[in-house]
């Protein structure tokens, strides 16, 4: 990267910004790291950690019925925790935005990360949520605003799925 | 260890506290109830909400066990300046309790989470659940850091819990200790997308349909 470059999660923050969104929650993982700072610093965004991803899928629905948009920030192994409470978004057709940072995938040296990482987009779209992917730095800005979209205008369950290869693969040194 | 089943084997189990009965306990809090914004969820606190009357701003979750106190804090947080009330049972808030400590450290003072704790699983044949074997889903609450915490165990401290669910400085949890006896169901609507617009209409106007 060069050192001009500030990162996709910046461009990220700025599409936040732009298609206002209001709530952005997150079981953190180092990927959205400096997105979640930035959200953090923001008065306009009203963020916060959970426990569990689980918890995702309920606070967007609360957040729209009170007419707010808001993306819930995971990691791939956080997926298979939300999977139930997809139910609600889903029956209700609430729009629902994540983001989902990979592991377990580009040259994981964690072996325990396979298991979700290799189901991750199988699981998603046996769950009815659309997932669009995105491969290089570059594609993630595009990518997340198309899915900005479709989550928000046409009210559809909508992944971002950030391939590790865009991450790097992290090391354990 | 136990290694008899312990108290799971008994549907009975001697009541030692003195207990309401659900579903007037619900009525009263609901009593004048105002503009307040409603998440209720299975297992059978929907029937209880539905019996004090329906209200466009009632949304109702008969599904995602567990989703109902995060999506009062989504819509807490969505809306401060109005009042929001979660209205759950012991299991169902159980399955995911880590939206208590999640709430505590988002400090909505605008939400209320009013646990109708009745020491069973009562919508699935009432088994005995974790607080019916004893655990203390309010003093969970309060070692989370809620603002405020009450156990109500007698009619006449319902007067004190509707008032902080109507101006109380929040996040505040209810627990009210009930009877084991279920009340006849009645049904709200249960179509979730429909139950959603009826619920925007009312808070947001009709051009919440056109975002
Ligand atoms: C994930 C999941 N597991 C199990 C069930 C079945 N189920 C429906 S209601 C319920 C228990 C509800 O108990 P509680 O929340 O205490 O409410 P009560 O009916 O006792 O008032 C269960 C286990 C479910 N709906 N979803």
């Amino acid at each position: 990267m060069n050192t001009n470059d500030p990162g996709w999660q910046e461009s990220v923050y700025q599409l936040f910004k732009q298609h206002n969104i209001r709530q952005v929650i997150y079981v953190p993982d180092a990927g959205h790291a400096p997105l979640i700072d930035r959200c953090l610093e923001d008065p306009q965004i009203k963020a916060g950690p959970l426990t569990n991803e689980f918890e995702g899928p309920g606070m967007c629905a609360g957040a729209w019925l009170g007419g707010e948009r808001s993306v819930l920030l995971m990691q791939s192994s956080g997926v298979g925790n939300i999977i139930n409470a997809l139910g609600l978004v889903r029956h209700c057709t609430i729009p629902f935005l994540t983001l989902v940072t990979m592991r377990g995938e580009w040259g994981e040296f964690n072996p325990w990360q396979l298991h979700m990482g290799q189901s991750t987009t199988t699981t998603l779209e046996a769950s009815g949520v659309v997932c669009n992917r995105a491969d290089s730095a570059e594609d993630v800005a595009p990518v997340v605003e198309s899915s900005i979209n479709l989550a928000f205008h046409s009210y559809a369950q909508v992944a971002v799925i950030i391939s590790q290869r865009v991450m790097g693969t992290k090391v354990f040194e | 260890m136990d290694l008899t089943n312990g108290p799971y084997r008994r549907r009975g189990g001697a009541m030692t506290t003195p207990r309401l009965e659900r579903r007037a306990a619900i009525v009263e809090l609901l009593e004048n109830r105002g503009d307040l914004l409603i998440v209720a969820g299975l297992g059978s606190a929907i029937w209880d909400v539905e019996s004090a009357g329906d209200h466009p701003l009632n949304f109702h979750i008969l599904g995602a066990m567990g989703s109902i106190v995060p999506t009062a804090l989504g819509l807490a947080i969505a809306q401060p300046t109005r009042r929001v009330l979660a209205v759950t049972g012991d299991a169902e808030i159980l399955m995911g309790f880590g939206t208590v400590p999640t709430t505590a450290v988002r400090k909505p003072e605008n939400l209320t989470i009013v646990v109708i704790d009745n020491g069973r699983f009562g919508e699935t044949g009432s088994q005995l659940s974790h607080t019916g074997a004893g655990v203390d889903i309010a003093g969970m609450a309060t070692a989370a850091g809620f603002s405020s915490v009450t156990t109500v165990t007698d009619q006449k401290d319902l007067a004190d819990a509707r008032n902080v669910i109507q101006n109380g400085a929040g996040p505040s949890m209810i627990v009210l200790k009930v009877d084991a006896h279920m009340p006849k169901v009645v049904m709200p609507a249960r179509d979730g997308a429909w139950l959603k617009h009826r619920f925007r209409n009312s808070l947001l106007g009709e051009d919440a349909a056109k975002e």
